[in-house]
């Protein structure tokens, strides 16, 4: 059985507009252990979805719907509020993008780690204390029983990030959502960050959903990827499958508008042109219709179904994508 | 001197100890402490120091310059400015304190309500408190006070009653921006309750500007009391206040302008004081303010 298994989720805003269908019937699973890649470009609703699982869409104006959304054996959208306090941070946790600004600047880092600890652990305060500063040092940060009384500002944006790493697995939690976690830091530290998620979920068997636009990172750290377009799977692959056989005319696009270090040096970056669709009246047809650059007549006529391409592959795309040349 | 704490002590579950070392190093807030706690002493023990009794009248002695005998003059009833100005401590101290203490008890909890619940809380909390606000403050003072009946602790309770709301609007807005900020989401997303976010998170990030705004209600509140005074509400005649003195004093500015330099000098020392204490208080709350004798090597580098 898996760990996480989302049906059908939808998750949708009122506003004044419209009703904004953010994440829209998205379905998948997630086994133990396994890291699962998010990707998409802003706005395709991967947050949503990450926030939709943590129960942290603030409701209203959000309202999130699934057929089912099932977490360890337990539905998470049955959960009460004070439930669903109990679950966050101890079995489920997430890193947020900016960690600038995912510490609290006027609370120590020892006292942000013991916090939690104390929350959900029910540690005294000299053994809470005693685990912050294991938990400091698991993430690299030296001299960790000094830093305890350190504030986030004295910190750089890669130990803030390894901090709220710490944190977020200070209970040992059986999901990590990262979202965009390494986005707002530079190559080197990003590479730093996703060694360290990856060395210690695999020491812990933490399964792991990854939120990220970059294809490089997703590579480099998931198992699976699922694509997101428009609030929906567009694609879900095996890591290598989407690389070697893309199969959906819009990761074809996030494929040609990443750059390769190991590709031809004058290769120029194909962007994927157009915006982004309107979430409030979406197309009856497949939304990435009018930006695509392989769409064929069936496109024009309806929605295309989820096809299955053998391998634990499939995507909803009625074009015929060969392999995808080296 | 730098001296390494052992590490068993847990430093950093005190956020409010290590503020409290702090404030000593920020030398105009110490300055600020001082002087208040010296013009709160000399009030409370104004029988002890004043050389005069303060209401007493003297016509043969009126409007005399400062001198030995009276260090701040006479008044033009022949009353030793200083002594009045110790005696008037009580009175505008303690409106000041209490008002200042009123305007916190209702209007941050009120603010900080407003600016977690949003919504339909939101909307009818601040617009009770536009209510409040569309009357110009010191009529609204007036009012209350004439409601209740003129005696000095309904002048308190009415300028507490008028000051809350400016500081409830101020709250809600700093409480607004706030829960908007990436760590408080962080924090839901750990479990922290309602409790915990308002009070660690929201609280503690919007406690400067509270601070700041609580320096400007003390100086609004003994300003006031004056104006109320004068008006007839509050202070009643013989008695001293500094707010009452400064006004009546303004007709005598040519003839005798020590009259009013007594008690606007107290008014200003006492503002200035509580303004730096305020500074000071400020920086201690913000670790980013911080002047620390050893800096923690943060850098990675």
């Amino acid at each position: 059985m898996p760990l996480l298994a989302v049906r059908n989720l939808r998750t949708r805003f009122a506003t004044d507009r419209g009703t904004v269908r953010a994440v829209d019937g998205v379905s998948f699973d997630l086994a133990e252990g396994e890291v699962l890649g998010l990707v998409g470009e802003s706005g395709s609703g991967k947050s949503v979805t990450a926030l939709s699982i943590m129960r942290l869409v603030p409701e209203p104006p959000g309202r999130v719907t699934a057929d089912s959304m099932s977490f360890d054996g337990t539905d998470l959208l049955r959960l009460t509020e004070a439930q669903a306090r109990e679950v966050r941070g101890a079995s489920m946790a997430m890193v947020f993008q900016d960690p600038m600004r995912s510490l609290n600047p006027v609370l120590s880092i020892g006292r942000q780690l013991v916090e939690v600890l104390q929350r959900h652990q029910k540690l005294g305060r000299q053994a809470a204390r005693r685990r912050a500063i294991e938990l400091l040092e698991m993430v690299g940060i030296p001299l960790a029983d000094k830093r305890l009384a350190a504030y986030p500002h004295q910190f750089s944006g890669g130990m803030r990030q390894r901090v709220m790493i710490a944190i977020a697995l200070s209970c040992n939690p059986r999901l990590l959502i990262a979202d965009e976690a390494t986005t707002a830091l530079d190559v080197t530290i990003q590479a730093q960050i996703v060694d360290l998620v990856k060395r210690l979920t695999r020491e812990r068997g933490t399964s792991v959903i990854w939120i990220s636009h970059d294809l490089g990172v997703v590579a480099n750290l998931c198992d699976r990827v699922n694509v997101m377009y428009a609030g929906r799977i567009v694609e879900s692959a095996p890591i290598r499958d989407l690389f070697q056989r893309p199969s959906h005319g819009y990761t074809l696009g996030l494929l040609g508008s990443t750059p390769r270090i190991d590709g031809p040096a004058l290769r120029r970056l194909s962007p994927i042109d157009g915006l982004p669709p309107n979430l409030i009246d979406p197309l009856p047809l497949c939304p990435f219709l009018p930006r695509c650059r392989v769409s064929v007549a069936a496109c024009r006529e309806r929605a295309p179904d989820r096809r299955d391409l053998g391998h634990e592959h499939w995507a909803t795309c009625f074009a015929e994508l060969g392999p995808r040349a080296p | 001197m730098a001296i390494a704490q052992p590490p068993a002590t847990p430093r950093f579950a005190g956020s409010i100890r290590l503020a409290a070392r702090q404030f000593p190093r920020h030398r105009a807030a110490m300055v600020g402490l001082v002087c208040l706690v010296l013009l709160c002493l000399a009030a409370a023990f104004a029988p002890l120091i004043a050389p005069f009794d303060p209401v007493q009248i003297k016509l043969s002695a009126k409007l005399r310059p400062p001198s030995l005998e009276h260090l701040l003059g006479t008044d033009h009833f022949g009353r030793d400015v200083f002594s009045r100005l110790l005696y008037g401590g009580r009175t505008s101290l303690s409106v000041g304190l209490l008002v200042v203490a009123f305007a916190f008890v209702l209007g941050v909890p009120l603010g900080l309500a407003s600016g977690y619940f949003g919504g339909r809380t939101d909307n009818l909390l601040m617009r009770l408190v536009d209510a409040f606000l569309t009357f110009p403050p010191l009529l609204l003072a007036v009012a209350l006070v004439g409601l209740l009946g003129p005696d000095i602790q309904n002048v308190m309770l009415a300028l507490g009653v008028v000051q809350a709301p400016v500081l409830a609007r101020m709250v809600r807005g700093s409480t607004l921006a706030v829960r908007e900020e990436v760590y408080v989401t962080a924090a839901r997303a750990l479990g922290a309750g309602p409790g915990r976010i308002v009070v660690s998170h929201l609280l503690r990030n919007v406690v400067s500007p509270i601070v700041v705004q609580l320096t400007v209600v003390f100086a609004a509140a003994v300003v006031a009391e004056a104006s109320l005074s004068f008006l007839g509400f509050g202070t009643q005649p013989p008695q001293p206040s500094w707010g009452r003195d400064m006004s009546e004093a303004r007709r005598f500015l040519g003839d005798a302008p020590w009259m009013f330099l007594g008690p606007t000098g107290a008014i200003m020392l006492c503002v200035l004081s509580i303004n730096f204490l305020g500074d000071g208080l400020r920086d201690a709350l913000d670790p980013r303010a911080w002047r620390t004798r050893r800096t923690v090597a943060a850098e990675e580098r």
